[in-house]
């Protein structure tokens, strides 16, 4: 591997210095399943890896029913999907993280990380953006947010300006009747890079009956994670029957601008964003606890 | 450009002191300078599971660890498994049901198992699998592995 100098500063604001001090000649390692992959071939480099795993603000997982869940920027896929409030009340949030590798990679990848990496395919994304969830970048500059759907640029770049840190993630408390699901193909049973990653959330009204509110989010048929508006807003009012979904899921295919590589043809990847997100939003309508309407 | 790093750290319950440079990987150090073999160098990118160690009783793929890390910290490799009484029943096991062919994946599977019954002393076959899904076998075997692993939790 190439070499670099490597610290692991005690907190955040000595992360932020640092970066600062390095004009673009460092990185920031969590779990390194991304990060030491990359300088070992070559595809990234760096004169010093600055490791944040041991910063105990940017591990933290808290959650209050005002400001929702609060997840460090490099809090392990376990560590997220162990917590028992993020399993109790964001399980479409787990249906997407618990993918990112095997038991190995769960242990030390962070979701802050698998952001960062902005790769098109990346699991935990579209879960974020369909709970509205944002990033918490900071500067030497000062503070700001911005929303998951507008973190990645391009594959392999993300909105992060020359020395700002991603320090955590913000995922509002679900509100009453909230249902979600995240859903992917692969052509094996685990382990594997999404072909397609399909996103859905829901508000239902009181009876269970009528979509409030929806939102749609695609993986791996883009150059980054999509968030489907146009497909989310239609359902917003409309009765919750097996029709309305199947519309949505067809408005969601139209956004979607796959390509043909070698784990799927741009073709099968359009027919699999129907799939996936009408799936995703029957899953949804149940854990709302939603009623279809005939 | 980088000078070397002296680590000081808990390999399998023996304090051990090595010399570094920041760009070695864990699996490096442990075969290269420990002298300690057992993990394997498969992929070298954390698909196969062949370089597995536990680290402060936490499963991972020492390839994708840099030796710098572990400043302080307890490791347990393939070496660390077996007692002083014997082979350890994961490593009875494999051997009672040929659960390796070429065995270049086994101290990998072994560790694995290891971390797993540690934190769930009766899996079943489902989370076994789910467990193991990232150790490649390329020799195909899976179901012997799974069997060996499920035994040994009975034992």
């Amino acid at each position: 591997m190439q070499s670099f100098d490597y610290m692991a500063p005690k907190s955040a604001e000595e992360v932020v210095t640092l970066l600062a001090s390095q004009n673009g000649d460092s990185k920031i390692l969590c779990g390194g399943t991304d990060l030491l992959v990359q300088l070992r071939e070559g595809r990234r480099k760096a004169g010093l890896v600055i490791d944040i795993k041991n910063i105990p603000e940017l591990t933290q997982i808290t959650f209050d029913t005002k400001d929702g869940l609060h997840i460090g920027a490099a809090a392990s896929c376990h560590d997220i999907c162990s917590d028992p409030i993020v399993s109790k009340q964001y399980p479409g949030l787990v249906d997407g993280i618990r993918l990112i590798g095997g038991m190995q990679i769960q242990n030390r990848a962070s979701v802050g990380g698998n952001l960062c990496n902005a790769s098109p395919a990346a699991d935990s994304i579209p879960a974020l953006i369909v709970h509205e969830a944002s990033c918490n970048i900071t500067g030497s500059n000062g503070s700001r947010a911005l929303p998951v759907e507008d973190f990645c640029i391009a594959p392999g770049k993300n909105a992060l300006q020359l020395g700002e840190l991603l320090t955590s993630i913000t995922v509002p408390a679900p509100k009453e009747k909230f249902g979600a699901s995240y859903l992917r193909f692969i052509p094996r049973n685990e382990m594997d890079i999404a072909v397609v990653g399909a996103g859905a959330s829901i508000i239902l009204d009181e009876d269970g009956k009528r979509f409030v509110s929806a939102r749609i989010a695609l993986g791996a048929v883009a150059p980054t994670p999509l968030l489907a508006l146009d497909a989310g807003g239609f359902l917003s009012e409309k009765a919750v029957t097996r029709e309305n979904i199947k519309e949505a899921a067809r408005m969601a295919q139209a956004i979607a601008k796959p390509i043909t590589d070698l784990r799927g043809t741009a073709e099968h990847r359009r027919h699999l964003v129907a799939v996936l997100v009408e799936r995703a939003l029957n899953i949804a309508v149940e854990r709302a606890g939603g009623h279809y309407v005939h | 450009m980088s000078t070397k790093t002296h680590i000081t750290a808990i390999i399998n319950g023996e304090e051990s002191e090595f010399l570094c440079e920041p760009r070695q990987s864990l699996l490096e150090v442990l075969r290269e300078t420990l002298g300690l073999m057992g993990a394997k160098e498969g992929c070298n990118n954390g698909n196969c599971g062949s370089c597995n160690v536990i680290l402060d009783g936490v499963l991972v793929n020492s390839c994708l660890v840099l030796a710098v890390e572990i400043q302080g910290r307890s490791v347990i490799t393939i070496e660390g498994i077996a007692t002083a009484n014997g082979l350890h029943p994961l490593q009875q096991k494999f051997i009672e049901h040929a659960a390796l062919q070429c065995g270049y994946c086994t101290p990998g599977f072994i560790v694995a198992g290891k971390a797993l019954l540690d934190q769930n002393p009766n899996p079943n076959e489902q989370e076994v699998r789910e467990w193991l899904a990232g150790n490649l076998c390329r020799c195909t075997g899976y179901d012997r592995i799974v069997r060996a692993v499920m035994e040994a939790a009975r034992s």
